[in-house]
């Protein structure tokens, strides 16, 4: 395995490969994590690198977020190097104990790894930001741009963390993720598996009056953090003699990567300022950049973070400065390469080179546009034949849920009227039916209803609510690679009853069926519609791609 | 055409539908161009866009790259796993650019109907560069499995110096990359695609 290569060696990694080998390097004692694209590699790795017995510290694929993120913490407070990973929606679910993390500071150090996704390549609910977290949790914010950067960066981010005893996230994208290219490699550290929990009040106990000294603690550390970020060699500038005098470019992330590529196709010679850290920013650093320039563009995805950082800074040092960024680059969706050359021809006022197309052709036939869809012998075809048996589905109300079953509301199925959150299908399908009189069947995942979706179904339950749940059960977390989750451990044992629990959770009418056998299925679906309380069917079939 | 020159910047881009192995043959591709020592980066996504979608991979290589994708108009090769796909990746193109695709026709499930030989009449109207090549009738008759036709076609391309990549060090890679439970038949592919200089 490349990931396992002595030091000294170049190997080839894909951008989530280079984090993992990163934290072995760093000699990481306690990993956890959910599932969530673009980050799903990473957990994978290390649930293998376990298997083989090649990672003699602890890793857990965690039920949610939060939890990973506690597991985490109670490993920092402990003393252990922790990595915790997760994608952008996930940081969501981990806040809440983000947040207060920040201000107890981490005891080991501690990585968390957050993966946003322009473009929404794989994630529904939102093009979600997370390094709008900064100014929130008051946390360092590292932006890696290539594999190599990935490893590099998560070992600054320990040694980071390790020095100032706070935690700090390194924020990467879907084309920073996924990438593949040439890594070097430096030697893997032990290690432990076993820490101490130092009884310290002060450190642990987030309570008023101290939470506020804690404040003011952490905002003494990003001072401190700050002042070192201005001489780190992560935020460097690329020029030389004859770079242009006046117009300059600042960037961060795969958006360097494309700035260099369009800068040397359109023989555009600018400097440019490479942002490793997000947050806290290198002001002085910045400040001495465009103090003396008469354009800068802002080479930033999604939101104009930097590019309002930058024009506040160019109010203390040039005033006159045109900063550029927002009104080149659309604030939605990710940045091209394409994108990023027309810019630096619009801002160099250059012309760019007529690209060579393909002659037009007459009578172009349309070919259909092909979406993704539930594998050919998936087992949610057949609830979804189920359901067409038994319900008109026109007056059936449907709650989507993140998951495979994603697909349900593709046209030749069309079952979905709302997709929110994990869990959301419970929580919103529960608001729905007490606000009207309409039926409504809510779809949930195995591992989305122990994520989510517990707290939703004993609110529906206690609030009396009387929405259909169809939890299915196909014993993995297939969207995302096939992870194990409480339902389904990797050790083959048979973990976590789901029937246990929604009895558990007070619903009286519950039953676990295996789609295969429709009449059954159908009749029980056409006699809960109408039940006056909340009713849950267990489809329990397995996803055909587990391996056995 | 290619020959296998020290090059500038060469850029490969991979077209087909979810779960026909693009990203097995971006790791094979990565390490031979490792092997060949270019500099070189590659773009993929997982997950959603898996599940029988559009999937379109990007590997580039050359003196000095940067970016991890191919810009629209710039694919020097451009190889469909699919032939529909092939004709959606046309933006890619430039009058120049290799089509090497596999005869290979899975139909878009709901949409309007497009018959095979329409496609295929289109993918030759493309331009002058149009390989079609039934890698999995050729993979499925001489080794009793298609699962490897993305694999025939990459040595395919090596061997007809589409790409500037020396063919052992497709081998190379390919011993490098793939599981032993797997090698031995992704061998026999890679050898039966070297046989086409005997046509």
């Amino acid at each position: 395995m490349n990931i396992l290569e002595k030091e000294n060696k170049k190997v080839v990694l894909l951008g989530n490969e280079a984090i993992v080998r990163g934290a072995l390097e760093s000699g990481v004692d306690f990993v956890s994590v959910y599932p969530g694209t673009p980050s799903s590699e990473i957990g994978n790795i290390f649930f293998k690198l376990s298997q083989l017995k090649k990672f003699k510290g602890y890793f857990e694929f965690s039920t949610n977020e939060k939890v990973a993120l506690e597991a985490g913490i109670g490993a920092s407070f402990s003393g252990l190097k922790v990595l915790v990973a997760m994608k952008n929606f996930g940081a969501n679910v981990a806040l809440d104990a983000l947040a207060p993390f920040a201000y107890t500071g981490s005891k080991g150090a501690t990585v968390i790894i957050i993966a946003d996704d322009p473009s929404c390549h794989s994630s529904g609910q939102s093009e979600e930001n997370s390094r709008g977290f900064a100014q929130l949790v008051h946390l360092p914010i590292l932006e890696p741009s290539t594999p190599q950067e990935n490893k590099e960066f998560v070992k600054q981010a320990f040694q980071l963390s390790e020095k100032f005893n706070i935690p700090v996230i390194v924020r990467i994208t879907t084309r920073v993720a996924h990438q593949r290219s040439l890594v070097n490699l430096a030697k893997i550290k032990t290690s432990k598996t076993k820490g101490f929990f130092k009884k310290d009040k002060n450190q642990f106990i987030t309570l008023p009056p101290r939470v506020l000294e804690m404040k003011k603690e952490l905002f003494e550390k990003l001072e401190k953090i700050k002042n070192l970020a201005e001489k780190s060699a992560i935020n460097k500038i690329i020029k030389n003699s004859s770079s242009h005098s006046k117009i300059a470019v600042i960037t961060s992330g795969v958006s360097y990567l494309n700035v260099m590529e369009a800068l040397q196709e359109t023989k555009t010679n600018l400097a440019v300022l490479k942002l490793g850290f997000f947050y806290p920013l290198p002001e002085d650093k910045i400040k001495n950049f465009i103090k003396n320039l008469k354009k800068v563009l802002i080479v930033e995805e999604l939101e104009p973070y930097l590019e309002n950082e930058v024009t506040r800074l160019a109010k203390q040092v040039n005033c006159q400065l045109e900063v550029v960024g927002k009104k080149l680059f659309s604030q939605i969706g990710e940045i091209t390469p394409d994108q990023t050359a027309q810019a630096i021809a619009q801002i160099t006022g250059k012309k760019l080179k007529n690209k060579k197309l393909l002659e037009k052709q007459d009578n172009q036939i349309e070919i259909p546009k092909r979406m993704p869809r539930l594998c050919p012998g998936c087992p949610y075809w057949l609830v979804v034949s189920a359901l067409k048996k038994a319900v008109d589905p026109k007056k059936v109300i449907f709650g989507g849920e993140i998951g495979c079953y994603m697909l349900l509301g593709m046209p030749s199925v069309n079952m979905q009227d709302y997709l929110f959150c994990m869990g959301s299908s419970v929580g919103i399908g529960h608001g729905i039916r007490k606000s009207t009189n309409q039926k409504l069947i809510s779809f949930i995942g195995d591992s989305s209803f122990f994520h989510a979706a517990i707290p939703a179904l004993i609110n529906a339950v206690t609030n009396k609510s009387s929405l259909l749940i169809i939890i299915l059960e196909n014993q993995t977390t297939a969207m995302t690679g096939h992870q194990p989750h409480p339902g389904a451990p990797s050790s083959g044992e048979p973990g976590i009853k789901i029937e246990n629990i929604v009895k558990a959770c007070g619903v009286n009418y519950v039953k676990t069926i295996d789609p295969i056998n429709q009449k059954e299925f159908v009749d029980t679906l056409k006699s809960f519609l109408n039940k006056p309380e909340v009713s849950v069917i267990i489809s329990k079939k397995p996803c055909i791609q587990i391996k056995k | 055409m290619h020959t296998n020159k020290k090059i500038n910047e060469f850029n490969l881009l991979i077209v087909g539908t979810g779960g026909q192995g693009q990203i097995t043959l971006l790791q094979v591709l990565a390490e031979a161009a490792f092997i060949d020592q270019f500099d070189f980066k590659s773009s993929e996504l997982h997950g959603l866009s898996q599940r029988g979608g559009s999937v379109k991979v990007h590997i580039r290589f050359g003196k000095e790259i940067h970016s991890p994708m191919i810009e629209k108009n710039k694919a020097d090769l451009i190889l469909g796993l699919e032939m529909q796909e092939s004709l959606l990746a046309r933006d890619f193109a430039y009058p120049e650019t290799i089509f090497l695709v596999n005869k290979h026709f899975i139909p878009v499930v709901p949409g309007k109907k497009v018959s095979q030989e329409q496609v295929s009449d289109q993918l030759k109207k493309m331009n002058k560069n149009v390989f079609l090549v039934p890698a999995n009738e050729i993979c499925q008759k001489e080794l009793g499995t298609s699962v490897t036709a993305g694999i025939y076609l990459i040595s395919f391309a090596c061997f007809k110096k589409f790409i500037p990549i020396k063919p052992q060090s497709i081998l190379k890679a390919i011993e490098k990359t793939i599981t032993k439970k797997h090698l031995d038949l992704n061998i026999k592919t890679f050898n039966l695609a070297s046989k086409i200089n005997n046509q």
